[in-house]
């Protein structure tokens, strides 16, 4: 009985979810940003993530022979100082640097959000104990506190990753904080009170289907400037580390090759342009349709 | 007034408790890295004796709220310790650096609000024209183009094969004359001021565009008054003051987009002593340098809160949302 109850309460979410992810999808798209933006995220995201499968070469394979090739002919866009493939090596950078951006903004959720609505609901001395920590790792600039925690743990993708996600925690609660302020005194949460529920329920059921828009679109720009602390951090030789580089690391090598070529600096420079362009529009472009949801409902 | 004076006390109150928490957190850091200090000083063959006089030297075998309090102590007087690597005094190292970054700041601050607040005026003016269009779709790719990857382009096209007639990077004192001093600072200065004017521009912008919509100033505009002096009067004055506030909380990404670009352009800062030293290790410079930012940095949010709460319209119009 009570298995039953579930499963058709979760059917009902699940198709509740599906008709409200499915029009945000199709809102986004609808958008003059949207649109723009998913034509530049979407072979961004799948050429680098199928790197493994797709490289032409092995991206570390070095072809003494083939050293500053110019683009066209074998290498699609010819090669570095050690006649590795430009194109594998782009792809393949592209990966760390587009997990490093989607991998921190997921640390910053699983933290940020349940800091967020607990403070939020709870209030009292919890709250302004965790506001006020929040605040304090606010008020160091992004790229410092970043810095500060590589000092700790040391450069590396893994690394790179958890000092981002420090660095996005504290927005993110904020964020989340003050969205659930606005719905903690609404009656389906008293309902949720007086029926006793816990407070893990009420937080994750209750509260959060109804805080997520906003966290939503905050997640979506903070994916892009994820990528751009990640590959910052690499680029001062405190992020990845070869022989895995990133966007970041591959253009800080490529400035002693300039006067040599500069194909070796320029594809990874439009791809990390266009990738962090392509975030901005869609966090953007979420954020007009999530409004003009709110307005119209 | 008397309000005003306590909310400045409350906020200073409120200041030094968040940079008393900043100290806490960048002191832990020490303690987070165990028994390297001394390891990092004598090298990894050291003997466990030496690491231990070492230790005993510099204190580090204290209890860590005693070595808190003398860091803190030292700090707030003026007496910053001696570098691990070089073996100089921090205050040496970092002053000369100060002085250099903070030029550049100061020219990039310049620079910034003199083009994006035009800008962004001109494209709420001329809303949904191909100007507004052409404004908005540069501040995308102003704020999408990370700083190294500009300034090595920069470097790419000024001082190379392409055209060369800016050096690669370093400085130069004013005293070996102005033009020299201002070759060297130009690159770095523009490229940190692209995506902060990018920034500012948009929100300029959207200030702008919203103050129009109101009210007053389609009361003015039916009184009759030129447009030229709607927007001086009612729009730039009261769409401003949130720019103005941006302008200083933008601070904070210079602060960290500094570190980044002195390091493209090999500029002798902070930002690249604190890169340095990062990469060295040197814990005293580090604790110091990212302190004195975090310095800076708290006090320009709290000139952007007192002038936002000083210079409020609301107060004059005594309009609310």
């Amino acid at each position: 009985m009570a298995t039953g109850e579930s499963t058709t309460e979760s059917v009902r979410i699940t198709e509740l979810l599906t008709s409200r992810v499915s029009s945000v999808v199709f809102g986004v798209l609808s958008t003059r940003k949207g649109f723009i933006s998913v034509c530049f995220l979407a072979p961004i995201l799948v050429l680098s993530l199928a790197a493994p499968l797709i490289a032409p070469y092995d991206p570390t394979a070095i072809h003494v022979a083939d050293k500053f090739a110019g683009p066209g002919g074998q290498y699609l866009l010819g090669t570095d100082g050690y006649g590795r493939d430009l194109l594998s090596r782009v792809l393949y950078g592209g990966r760390a640097s587009i997990i490093i951006g989607l991998a921190s903004t997921a640390f910053g959720l699983v933290f940020g959000v349940p800091i967020g609505i607990v403070s939020g609901y709870l209030g009292g001395r919890f709250d302004e104990l965790m506001m006020r920590l929040m605040d304090t790792l606010l008020s160091i600039p992004s790229l410092l506190l970043a810095l500060l925690v590589v000092t700790v743990l040391g450069s590396g993708i893994v690394n790179t990753i958890l000092a981002i996600g420090v660095v996005f925690t504290p927005g993110i609660a904020r964020i989340t904080r003050s969205s659930t302020l606005s719905v903690k005194n609404e009656e389906y949460i008293t309902a949720a009170e007086a029926r006793g529920e816990s407070l893990y329920h009420i937080a994750f059921r209750e509260i959060l289907p109804n805080v997520s828009s906003p966290i939503l679109v905050e997640a979506s720009i903070r994916v892009g400037f994820g990528i751009l602390i990640g590959t910052s951090l690499s680029f001062l030789g405190l992020g990845t580390q070869p022989p895995f580089p990133d966007w970041g690391y591959m253009i800080s090598v490529s400035r002693s090759h300039l006067h040599s070529s500069i194909w070796f600096m320029l594809w990874p420079s439009l791809a990390l342009g266009f990738t962090i362009m392509g975030f901005n529009l869609i966090g953007d472009a979420l954020r007009d349709v999530m409004d003009s949801k709110v307005h119209s409902d | 007034m008397s309000a005003f004076s306590a909310y400045l006390v409350k906020r200073m109150g409120y200041i030094g408790v968040t940079l008393l928490l900043i100290s806490l957190i960048i002191f832990a850091i020490t303690q987070l890295l165990p028994g390297n200090a001394a390891v990092m000083i004598l090298g990894k063959q050291a003997t466990e004796e030496s690491i231990a006089a070492i230790e005993q030297q510099l204190g580090l075998n204290r209890a860590w709220y005693v070595q808190y309090f003398d860091w803190l102590v030292g700090f707030v007087t003026g007496d910053w310790g001696i570098s691990f690597s070089n073996r100089q005094e921090v205050a040496k190292l970092i002053f000369p650096r100060l002085v250099r970054s903070a030029q550049l700041a100061a020219i990039t601050s310049i620079l910034v609000t003199v083009t994006a607040i035009p800008l962004g005026v001109l494209a709420a003016i001329k809303q949904d024209s191909i100007w507004d269009l052409l404004a908005s779709a540069g501040g995308y790719v102003g704020v999408s183009l990370p700083e190294f990857v500009i300034g090595t382009a920069f470097i790419a096209l000024f001082t190379g094969p392409v055209f060369q007639i800016l050096p690669y990077g370093g400085y130069e004192p004013l005293s070996s004359g102005v033009v020299t001093w201002a070759k060297h600072l130009i690159l770095p200065s523009v490229t940190l001021s692209i995506i902060l004017t990018a920034h500012v521009m948009r929100l300029t912008r959207s200030e702008v565009v919203e103050v129009l919509r109101k009210d007053y100033v389609r009361s003015a505009r039916l009184k009759g008054l030129s447009e030229t002096k709607v927007i001086s009067r009612h729009a730039l004055r009261n769409g401003l003051l949130p720019t103005i506030t941006l302008l200083t909380l933008n601070v904070g990404y210079l602060l960290g987009s500094i570190v980044v670009v002195e390091e493209v352009f090999t500029f002798p800062g902070l930002g690249r002593l604190l890169v340095r030293s990062i990469q060295a290790r040197d814990l005293p410079v580090i604790q110091v340098t990212v302190m004195l930012l975090a310095i800076v940095y708290a006090f320009s949010n709290l000139t952007a809160d007192v002038l936002y709460t000083y210079l409020d319209p609301r107060i004059e119009y005594g309009e609310e949302e």
